[in-house]
């Protein structure tokens, strides 16, 4: 009797199992992990706040999926790839998560990104900035959704140079993603006839940027340009404008800003300053609609990150319940299938790479007698058209283009 | 134009100077611990959480009642302080006399509970407060741009760690204070109150911290995580100044902020290590630290 019943239950379950690796929501459960950072340097540009967009995602979708349940866990990265690399093993060897949403720092991203590959589970990242996920480091198990450091150099490098910005100074976090901006800004620069006459390598995180002011007023450069992000510039922002950097005639160029940072700099000291965005929540009346809901959550207004993570998970989760798998190679494929078109993106579109390309937006940071309340801060000055923006695929370097 | 090591002369003073004004801060810094571990023999894990409280206070005090800079510089200072007493009274009191990791893992504990809690209120991305308008500008010394701020921080810092030297080193206040730590019994016989002394002496080391936060509040981003990097680097220059001993805080202190600022001009790279690099050194051929005392 035993026997005949053990035989009856692996017969049931291989042919489930048979018929799962096809199209089936494995165990009946979606489980997306969110991995950020959620108390260090990077929380407030995607943080808590990234969560709570995730869930709204869940919530607008309707809590479920083809009848599968939607599971959310989450952990703080604490800007380590050793951390998340351990929690996302975790993740997938023993919590079956699916997905892997959220991911901030560019270091992170790398390595969670090659276990995401060896696991075969799928990656969405959209707070980091190095271009290089989706070049050199790219695999068939992520995707870059929000923004990269390639429109960051096009946007705001091109469009102080063509200002007559011509000789630059870097100031450049010395870790993956200050890199990566550090080559594509070079890269810009040189490309519109402007020339990098030096650059300095700081640790992350740096306090005191006075030491690194005073090297670049001293190399007597037209622009200082900052490839670094969160509270590494607003503290070179504020340094600069402590020993008179733009007062002296040196152009000020933020290569990364968020919302958040113009937010904490106030519109007093950083008016006038030009940044490349993926999204702005005062753009129309999706965007407001959508930031509106979002403000009532958590009593901000969103990043651009805040807002891709809301989108790529809507998008994420319309792929599972069309093809009724959450299979990573079907999934990704079925995104790659469908243009995005929602509050965050129009016409976007994910390439063979991982890269999301859509438009991107030039903003200037308005003066405080423009702006009229504390989070109307940028006026969109040029859009930057999607095949414009990022770097084309015949320039890659990634293995899945031929 | 003369160039040292490649780098032209002007640079140099500009980063020398620099050097010692971060420096100031270092020695502020240090000297608060250096006090609370010389006379109470605590380690205090809590000194970048209560530097932070120092800038955090300053500017929510501002926003909420439009306290000015420089009331906020003496009650900063006062109300962390307090509180340091409190945290004293209640929690330090009971592992009086334990090994030194309880005293560490006491206040490295109340210092991440601290953080954490106003991480969750007040978000990192840092909060605005904005440069007394007597401070803007600056002047410019032919090598470098010196902002007013900063000159009016080594000024005020260096008083203030010379005034510490003097009072425990010089004065009849610190005499008690010494002998209080080295006996209690004894001076409690001459009828001086020696666990008040040891609160005062902890919210004094506390309010340094505050001082120095209030000091930063105007040039750095003041976030709820602003204390958590400086701390370890201002423990290294207390090691490396000899612990407890007052004078080699403040001294080791500028003398860091200047190796520091000369590491950002010759090799950036290095400029987060190099501190515990001298500080390896100095353990290795004194043990004591350069101004400690032989045990």
């Amino acid at each position: 009797m035993t026997m005949m019943k053990k035989l009856l239950t692996s017969a049931v379950a291989s042919a489930l199992m048979a018929s799962g690796a096809q199209a089936a929501i494995s165990d009946n459960t979606v489980k997306i992990g969110y991995l950020a950072d959620m108390s260090g340097t990077y929380r407030d540009l995607a943080g808590p706040n990234g969560l709570t967009a995730l869930e709204m995602a869940i919530k607008d979708f309707g809590g479920t999926v083809n009848g599968a349940k939607i599971e959310v866990v989450s952990a703080d990265d604490r800007n380590s790839p050793d951390t998340s690399s351990s929690t996302v093993r975790r993740w997938v060897e023993n919590d079956k998560v699916d997905l892997v949403a959220g991911m901030v720092a560019s270091s992170v991203s790398i390595a969670v990104s090659k276990i995401l590959e060896e696991n075969d589970r799928l990656g969405i990242i959209s707070g980091s900035a190095a271009s290089s996920i989706t070049n050199e480091h790219c695999t068939p198990n992520h995707i870059h959704y929000v923004y990269d450091t390639y429109p960051l150099a096009n946007g705001t490098a091109s469009a102080v140079v063509k200002e007559g910005g011509k000789t630059w100074y870097l100031l450049t976090a010395d870790y993956a993603f200050g890199h990566a901006l550090e080559a594509d800004v070079t890269r810009v620069v040189e490309a519109n006839g402007g020339e990098i006459v030096g650059s300095v390598r700081h640790p992350f995180p740096t306090q005191d940027f006075s030491s690194f002011i005073l090297q670049a007023q001293a190399s007597g450069a037209d622009v200082v340009g900052l490839a670094n992000a969160g509270a590494d510039t607003t503290n070179a922002i504020t340094t600069a404008s402590e020993f008179g950097v733009t007062q002296a005639g040196q152009t000020l160029a933020a290569l990364l800003l968020f919302l958040t940072d113009v937010h904490a700099l106030g519109a007093e000291t950083a008016q006038g300053i030009q940044l490349t965005t993926g999204w702005y929540w005062d753009m129309n009346d999706e965007t407001r609609e959508w930031s509106d809901r979002f403000m009532k959550e958590t009593g901000v207004r969103p990043t651009m990150v805040h807002a891709g993570i809301y989108s790529s998970t809507m998008q994420y989760l319309n792929a599972v319940a069309a093809t009724g798998s959450d299979d990573a190679q079907t999934v990704r494929k079925q995104m790659m299938d469908t243009p995005i078109n929602d509050m965050f993106a129009k016409n976007g579109k994910i390439r063979v790479d991982g890269r999301m390309v859509h438009d991107m937006y030039l903003a200037e940071v308005k003066t405080p007698a423009e702006s009229k309340n504390e989070w109307d801060l940028y006026k969109i000055l040029r859009t930057i058209p999607a095949d414009e923006a990022y770097r084309p695929l015949s320039e890659s370097k990634c293995k899945l283009v031929n | 134009m003369t160039m040292i090591f490649g780098v032209p002369l002007a640079v140099l003073s500009g980063q020398l100077l620099i050097g010692i004004i971060n420096g100031a801060f270092y020695a502020l810094l240090s000297l608060g611990l250096a006090v609370i571990f010389g006379l109470l023999k605590i380690i205090n894990f809590a000194h970048g959480a209560m530097y932070m409280l120092g800038a955090l206070v300053t500017v929510v005090l501002f926003d909420l009642l439009g306290v000015n800079y420089w009331v906020a510089l003496f009650v900063a200072p006062v109300l962390v302080g307090a509180f340091g007493m409190l945290i004293e009274y209640f929690l330090l009191r009971r592992i009086a006399g334990q090994d030194h990791i309880y005293s560490l893992l006491l206040t490295f504990g109340v210092a991440l509970i601290i953080q954490g809690v106003l991480t969750n209120i007040y978000g990192v991305s840092g909060l605005r407060y904005s440069m007394p308008d007597l401070f803007k500008g600056g002047i410019n010394l032919g090598f470098m741009f010196l902002p007013y701020y900063r000159a009016w921080v080594i000024v005020v810092a260096l008083l203030v760690c010379f005034g510490t030297w003097f009072i425990i080193e010089k004065t009849k206040l610190g005499s008690y204070l010494r002998a209080g730590t080295e006996d209690s019994q004894l001076m409690q016989g001459f009828g001086i109150n020696v666990p008040l002394l040891v609160s005062l002496t902890y919210g004094f080391g506390v309010m340094l911290a505050a001082f120095a936060g209030v000091l930063a509040a105007p040039i750095y981003s003041v976030t709820p995580v602003m204390g958590s990097n400086i701390l370890i680097v201002v423990f290294a220059v207390v090691v490396i100044g000899g612990m407890g001993s007052i004078g080699g805080a403040i001294i080791t202190g500028i003398l860091m902020g200047v190796i520091e600022g000369l590491t950002k001009t010759f090799y950036p790279p290095a400029s987060s290590a190099v501190i515990f690099l001298v500080m390896v050194l100095v353990l290795m051929i004194r043990p004591t630290g350069l101004f400690g005392k032989e045990a």
